[in-house]
């Protein structure tokens, strides 16, 4: 039921019974096609976005390119899941284009990242070079536009 | 006007100012709104306007005629290319058939639409039949226009709408108009085909005169709305009023227009023409950007509306509060009655003790008295708050 989906997608903390009221099926329900989806990876889990700029915690994040010479029958995936299993990494994408691999790393300091990069990724055999993109500012992320939050000044009740 | 608001001036304003503009009440919904400003932490489901922002790439438009320097008057009935864009959406949409050119005219939002077909058409005396409980606006525009409101009280058991019997019992010598609207507020009521089929018999062969109120034309749930324009016998005597606040959430453009036959649109646009002269230049070009390319929008916002709809229909369900399943707009309409309380009673009971506010249905009508408007123009988080506070008001009446 993509409608379930795009709904929790966009609002986890929606509770089962306030979904079985907006969707008009039982709680039990929908209940259990929630379980389903987790239980098949549809759903792979809840996040909150956090602006940690806004309680002033130091806060670095960097895209990486990395361009990759593919092993003989291990294609990319092979490095993807030596990259992916560090806890840094925030995400990763096989992309089109000039590189490969664009790896997005959370860190504390630019100091952290750029040593991530540099013992971690560039040392990976395939990986035939790096180039490393700090983040200076995020404005959107996940649909979501970071900043003050809009005040709801509808006036008029009519 | 009120003596005391007479005191302290040199000239006497009551006797000056005219008898049936001070005769005319403001409206209910602003009394209750100015208690409301002066609480804090109130939960409010009360306005009557779209939560979402206008879109972006129609926002956009508006800027870039600002930024090319489109800042003059445009015709008087509006941009032609806009009024071509009107005509092929109503086309589109609702098989209605006008003459952009002679049949469309620009208005400044649906409430202008409305006060010039009255002005139009009304002669001192003429009746204007008005189904309740409504939109605020139309008794005292008519009665502006000199003429005599005539009220239909609509009941909960015919889903709030106007059925031919009630109609026909309305109708005198003097009837003048029938204002439809529908989809209602505040009671989210629609007429499908077969509701509107006896009232368009009622009406064929007479010189009565429909406005078609269309302004939530585009937020039915689960069936498409249809226009009495489009029954047969009906177009020639209809004027449709509408307008981009509620489609696109746009109220702030005030962008409005009204389609009639030619004979009637021309004697319209004068009013509109000599009081008004052209609705605004920035907002007709963003109008234009919704109506090319703003389909996607209104599905998006008619989509999460429903969702709210449900949520709030079948949560008030929930509470043990009865609510009619209103299949249009974005206000329900439920019967509070069995609380033993007026509907403003009610609401400030709730806004003084549980700090929730909600519109007394009296505001629409005497017969809105027993019910309440909710708006579900809002987060589904701040309606899910609304419910636990009323949740909360049920329990502690129980104890």
């Amino acid at each position: 039921m993509t409608e379930l989906l795009k709904l929790l997608e966009n609002d986890p903390r929606l509770t089962p019974e306030m979904l079985s009221l907006m969707l008009e099926k039982e709680v039990g329900d929908i209940r259990d096609m929630i379980r389903r989806y987790e239980q098949d990876g549809v759903i792979l889990g809840y996040k909150t976005l956090i602006d940690w700029e806004k309680l002033g915690s130091e806060h670095v994040s960097a895209l990486i390119e990395l361009k990759i010479t593919p092993q003989r029958d291990r294609g990319y995936d092979h490095v993807a899941q030596k990259i992916y299993n560090y806890t840094e990494v925030e995400s990763l994408y096989l992309m089109s284009g000039s590189f490969d691999l664009a790896v997005m790393i959370e860190g504390k300091t630019m100091r952290e990242v750029a040593l991530f990069v540099a013992e971690k990724l560039a040392t990976i055999e395939d990986v035939t070079s790096t180039a490393t993109h700090f983040v200076l500012r995020r404005y959107k992320d996940k649909g979501l536009i970071f900043g003050a939050m809009p005040v709801d000044e509808r006036g008029n009740i009519v | 006007m009120t003596p005391s608001e007479n005191t302290g001036y040199t000239l006497d304003y009551e006797k000056i100012l005219s008898g049936t503009i001070q005769s005319i009440k403001p409206s209910g919904i602003r009394k209750f709104f100015d208690l409301l400003n002066n609480m804090s932490d109130v939960t409010a489901l009360t306005v009557g306007e779209p939560d979402f922002v206008t879109p972006w790439h129609i926002r956009q438009a508006g800027i870039e005629s600002l930024e090319k320097g489109k800042t003059y008057y445009t015709s008087n009935a509006g941009l032609v290319s806009l009024r071509e864009e009107i005509a092929a959406y109503l086309n589109r949409r609702f098989d209605l058939t006008y003459d952009p050119v002679k049949e469309v005219v620009v208005t400044v939002g649906g409430s202008e639409a409305i006060d010039l077909t009255m002005r139009a058409l009304i002669e001192p005396g003429d009746e204007v039949i008005i189904p309740q409980p409504s939109f605020v606006c139309y008794g005292p525009i008519c009665e502006m226009a000199h003429g005599v409101p005539v009220y239909i009280p609509t009941k909960e058991e015919n889903h709030f709408k106007l059925t031919a019997d009630e109609l026909k019992a309305a109708i005198t010598p003097k009837t003048k108009l029938v204002v439809l609207p529908f989809p209602g507020n505040p009671t989210g009521a629609i007429m499908t085909r077969e509701d509107l089929e006896p009232i368009a018999e009622v009406l064929r062969g007479t010189n009565i005169l429909v406005l078609s109120d269309e302004i939530y034309g585009e937020l039915t749930y689960g069936r498409t709305h249809v226009s009495p324009a489009s029954l047969p016998g009906m177009w020639e005597r209809t004027i449709v009023a509408s307008g981009f606040s509620k489609t696109y959430a746009m109220t702030g453009w005030r962008m409005g227009y009204l389609t009639a036959p030619a004979p009637i649109a021309k004697q319209l646009l004068k009013i509109h023409q000599y009081a008004i002269m052209c609705a605004p230049t920035t907002s007709q070009f963003a109008a234009i950007e919704a109506l090319k390319n703003g389909d996607a929008d209104i599905e998006m916002m008619r989509s999460e509306y429903n969702r709210r709809r449900r949520y709030l229909v079948n949560g008030l369900h929930a509470l043990g509060i009865n609510c009619f399943n209103p299949e249009g707009s974005f206000y329900v309409f439920p019967n509070i009655s069995k609380f033993g309380m007026t509907s403003e009673a009610f609401c400030e009971k709730l806004l003084y003790d549980y700090k929730l506010a909600l519109v007394p249905g009296t505001a629409f009508g005497d017969c809105g008295e027993g019910f309440v408007r909710i708006s579900y123009a809002y987060s589904v988080e701040h309606i899910s708050q609304a419910l636990d506070r009323l949740e909360m008001f049920i329990k502690n009446r129980n104890l």
